[in-house]
């Protein structure tokens, strides 16, 4: 029988239920791979249930660093009879298929292009272990021990992360260690180990970290000196706040009177969070918010208002499959279009686009400039594969001579010098950013009107048309000053000279540049454009003038950042030929080097084919 | 509708413990109707504030959309004002009351504004007990939309339209009560000597103070068969009894009937006489407030007066446990845990 193999270069998926602890056991998996040097990116796929149903856990090892996923199964840990039919049809030929053999495998299911590995897994764990619990908990492990004799993986790595998991409850880390031996031992016994695919160690991870870029933007959020975080719970959003208070609770906290320098509220809904932030950051503090496209819904209207009354405010938009509830732990690139032009009226917004935990951070405490100096909302657009999963990333960087820029607010000896009336909405300084004033700050001066109807350049409320005009043409004026403050694209040249160009965004990022090695060893030449923020600078409008056809890649059903690109650089829209994957998984650089060699022509969306079908 | 106001004033106007005077807390003229009922409210918030001696400044003034949405621009001009979204300003007020927690938070809303598209956020505001009052000027109608029946209305009161309310009002004190409102008063706009003290307590009191205030709305729900006008309220109105505020440091003169009487005092050291008309009525006892409102309710009265006050709560800030300096005024020192950290971060990342 055909067997691969491959020397760190594969993807093993494990087919477990939601609720079993599955999720920490895969996690250690994962994590000794990363600690063996060699880079690696796990993906959950999981159900919007807490328990009992089938949740599938990707890991993709790769030593050349490609970290999208790739697609594909070489390598299935098969432990959830709900999904064992399914599971087993998506193992490549060749691949391998480990399985809890208590019970014989349903002769139906069998296939002769694959490896059968049969642990009895439930057998094991319950001559070990008498609690049921620890059963299920054990089971998991045992596994991984197995995986460690059949991939080669080295025994002391998993023995130390036991040690770091279990620091402070050390009684537990004997039984985990027992357990990932009884997998071991039972692997090398019964199996010729290694397989065909393998470990080696390599050092390729350098000063990397695995992280999530939920928690990258909650630690940006923490630089950037938010002190007022307001929320709704919303699945894939959830973990920003709740590692914001993490990290808060740890590094946030006065050491004299144990009091906190933040505040966190668990709003209402989503109305409140962003009524919150709005409140919060009109009168002088760093606020945010995080949630996803189902509240961002919810709140467009406070968003036309910060827009309009010039608040500025920190928008997380953690996307994932929509319209409506959609498929609430599925990823997409789908709220793109809502985001720009949240709100009734004329409005658009600032938004920013992370492709890594590193971008993550990084945006995350530049948003609080951004919005203090433009006065205006930012919404970052992360997504749930970014947002829930670990990613390999360079590490977090803070330059210690960072200082905080407010912006443009007038403090008390400013407008005790001031000789002129103050106006709110005066544009002194020709940029369409105008002067702001905390509540509070001087006792006769300063003082004005925030609100949601037309006002003159003084705050004072009219309905004179020429004032609206004004206003309005103003906000146009701080949308062109806003395209020198949010961060550039970058590019990425191909090997030799070409009129064709591709543009991605976000976690497509990984996959789009594997495709374009792979494309460039085809013969197949793309200037590479990876767009980071809206509205579109200069460099955006150059990169689509000198190329005659350009892919976006995008995922979502629409190519709404096709759209948003014909709308604000006012191209032809032939130029720009839309890829778009919108099947809820993260797009692979398989699925992008098909669709431009064989979807090169159209100029409407392409819609997704999945890379497996069961 | 006044479009003038005369710019003399008398150079001996009494000043306060400050040394402003009434006018240095009011604000731009009211575009309201003629003999509006919010105008009165407006008014009462001035003289409440130029007594309890707040600096001008140090107010901030947030509300919803409405008629009485548009009245923080009538008073207390030096201070800075948030005329949000349709009832939302609970969500605001919470934001903006976390940023700074120095400034005297006042939030003005209507019956619409809070017991219809605002009822999730009055909700959450009160279980969260932000220290702020909150004014709702109720008229029982929606007066800028030319005067639809609101949630307040009576079941049958008749507004200018003609045509009876079909629907059980909400009370809004009983709401609140029931929520864990730690202040709870009801008044009447008509009724200055009410309302003045009664505003001075909520904004002294260290918590959630609702003062629900009949306000009539004078161009469409003034008839005689309407709940909510002059004319009904004034005839029908019953008091917990009246209402006194002695501030910190000042003598207290008057002589009390036991039994009658009873005295609350309030974390600022202030404190508040109640000269009750109802002995039932215990100011520290919910159920009893509850009860009293359902009893006037069956004689047809509306009951006014405080009814309820809990002192020794804690705000939203005691509850979160923040820090005494205001949050907006940390700077990076404070808030930014700088690189070092950062590197640790990283290495337990790997």
């Amino acid at each position: 029988m055909q067997k691969i193999t491959s020397v760190n270069d594969f993807v093993v998926c494990f087919a477990n239920t939601n609720g079993t602890g599955s999720a920490s056991a895969n996690n250690l998996f994962a994590k000794s791979i990363f600690r063996m040097g060699i880079p690696v990116s796990p993906k959950n796929v999981f159900p919007s249930n807490i328990q009992g149903l089938p949740t599938w856990y990707e890991v993709r090892v790769n030593d050349k660093g490609y970290l999208g996923r790739r697609g594909g199964v070489d390598l299935m840990v098969a432990i959830n009879p709900q999904s064992i039919a399914q599971d087993i049809k998506l193992v490549s030929p060749g691949g391998y298929f480990l399985y809890d053999s208590t019970k014989p495998l349903d002769a139906g299911l069998l296939r002769d292009d694959i490896n059968l590995l049969g642990i009895p897994l439930t057998d094991i764990s319950r001559r070990e272990y008498t609690d049921q619990r620890q059963r299920q908990l054990f089971k998991n492990v045992i596994y991984i021990g197995a995986l460690a004799a059949l991939l080669d993986m080295e025994f002391d790595v998993l023995k130390n992360l036991i040690h770091e998991q279990f620091k402070g409850k050390e009684k537990l880390i004997a039984p985990n260690i027992h357990a990932l031996e009884l997998g071991y031992q039972y692997a090398r016994k019964n199996f010729d180990c290694p397989l065909g695919i393998r470990i080696e160690r390599r050092a390729m991870v350098n000063n990397h970290i695995l992280m999530e870029g939920n928690e990258a933007l909650a630690l940006g959020a923490i630089y950037g000196g938010a002190t007022v975080a307001a929320w709704y719970p919303i699945t894939p959003s959830t973990s920003v706040v709740e590692q914001f208070e993490k990290y808060a609770k740890r590094l946030r906290v006065d050491p004299g009177s144990g009091k906190c320098n933040y505040a966190i509220v668990q709003a209402e809904d989503e109305l409140a969070a962003i009524g919150v932030v709005v409140g919060a950051s009109w009168n002088g503090a760093r606020a945010f918010t995080a949630t996803s496209g189902p509240g961002v819904s919810l709140m467009n209207e406070f968003l036309g208002l910060a827009y309009f009354a010039e608040v500025p405010t920190v928008l997380i938009d953690v996307q994932r499959s929509g319209p409506s509830t959609g498929m609430p732990t599925r990823t997409q690139q789908s709220d793109v279009l809502l985001a720009a032009y949240a709100s009734h009226g004329d409005t658009k917004h600032v938004l920013l686009f992370p492709s890594t935990p590193k971008e993550c951070f990084e945006m995350g405490a530049a948003s609080f400039e951004l919005a203090d100096q433009l006065q205006t909302p930012v919404i970052i657009m992360n997504d749930l594969d970014l947002g829930m999963n670990e990613h390999f990333s360079e590490p977090l960087a803070w330059d210690d001579a960072t200082c905080y820029n407010r912006g443009k607010v007038l403090s008390e000896s400013d407008l005790e010098n001031m000789k002129e009336r103050y106006g709110r909405y005066l544009d002194v300084d020709n940029d369409g950013i105008c002067y702001r004033t905390y509540p509070g700050t001087h006792p006769t001066k300063g003082a004005f009107f925030t609100r949601g109807t037309s006002r003159d350049r003084y705050a004072v409320y009219t309905e004179s048309s020429d004032a609206y005009v004004d206003n309005m043409e103003r906000l146009l004026v701080k949308w062109e000053t806003a395209k020198g403050y949010v961060p550039k694209p970058e590019f990425r040249p191909a090997a030799k000279t070409t009129t064709d160009g591709i543009i991605y965004f976000g976690t497509t990022k990984a996959s789009a540049e594997e495709a374009l090695d792979i494309l460039s060893e085809q013969g197949v030449h793309l200037d590479a454009m990876r767009i980071r923020s809206f509205p579109f600078n200069a460099d955006v409008d150059a990169f689509l003038e000198n190329h005659d056809r350009i892919y976006v890649v995008e995922q979502n059903r629409d190519g709404q950042l096709r759209t948003l690109l014909i709308n604000e650089c006012e191209i032809a829209p032939d130029k720009l030929k839309a890829l778009c994957c919108f099947d809820g998984m993260p797009v692979t650089a398989r699925w992008i080097i098909d669709h431009v060699l064989g979807g090169g022509k159209a100029t409407r969306p392409v819609p997704a084919i999945r890379e497996v079908k069961a | 509708m006044t479009y003038m106001r005369p710019e003399f004033r008398h150079p001996d106007l009494p000043v306060n413990d400050l040394g402003y005077t009434r006018k240095d807390y009011e604000g731009a003229i009211s575009t309201l109707c003629a003999g509006c009922g919010h105008d009165s409210i407006s008014a009462a918030v001035i003289q409440a504030c130029f007594e309890l001696a707040i600096e001008p400044h140090k107010v901030a003034k947030i509300s919803g959309i409405g008629c009485s949405s548009k009245t923080p621009t009538y008073f207390l001009g030096k201070s800075h004002g948030f005329n949000s979204v349709h009832g939302r300003m609970p969500s605001v007020a919470t934001g903006a009351n976390l940023a700074n927690r120095d400034l005297t938070y006042i939030g003005v809303s209507g019956d619409g504004d809070t017991a219809s598209i605002g009822m999730g956020q009055f909700a959450h505001a009160v279980r969260r007990n932000l220290n702020m009052l909150y004014l709702v000027e109720n008229n029982g109608c929606y007066g800028l939309t030319k005067g639809q029946d609101s949630a307040t209305s009576d079941i049958g009161s008749i507004g200018k339209k003609g045509t009876p309310n079909l629907f059980e009002p909400i009370d809004l004190c009983t709401l609140a009560l029931e929520l864990g409102a730690t202040f709870v008063a009801r008044s009447f706009s008509g009724d200055k000597d009410q309302l003045v003290p009664l505003i001075k307590a909520a904004i002294s009191h260290c918590g959630f103070a609702l003062i629900d205030v009949m306000s009539p709305c004078v161009t469409f729900n003034n008839n005689p068969n309407s709940t909510k006008g002059y004319e009904f309220v004034r005839d029908h109105i019953a008091a917990t009894g009246k209402t006194d505020f002695i501030p910190v440091r000042k003598e207290i003169m008057a002589e009390y009937n036991p039994g009658f009487t009873q005295e609350v005092t309030l974390h600022d050291g202030s404190v508040i006489h109640l000269y009750k008309n109802d002995s039932d009525l215990d100011l520290h006892d919910r159920l009893s407030a509850i009860q009293a409102i359902h009893r006037c309710k069956e004689k047809n009265e509306i009951l006014t007066g405080l009814l309820y006050l809990d002192p020794d709560c804690e705000d939203l800030h005691q509850i979160l446990g923040t820090v005494e300096k205001p949050l907006r005024d940390q700077n990076e020192e404070v808030l930014c845990p700088g690189s070092k950290a950062l590197e640790a971060i990283n290495e337990s990342l790997r």
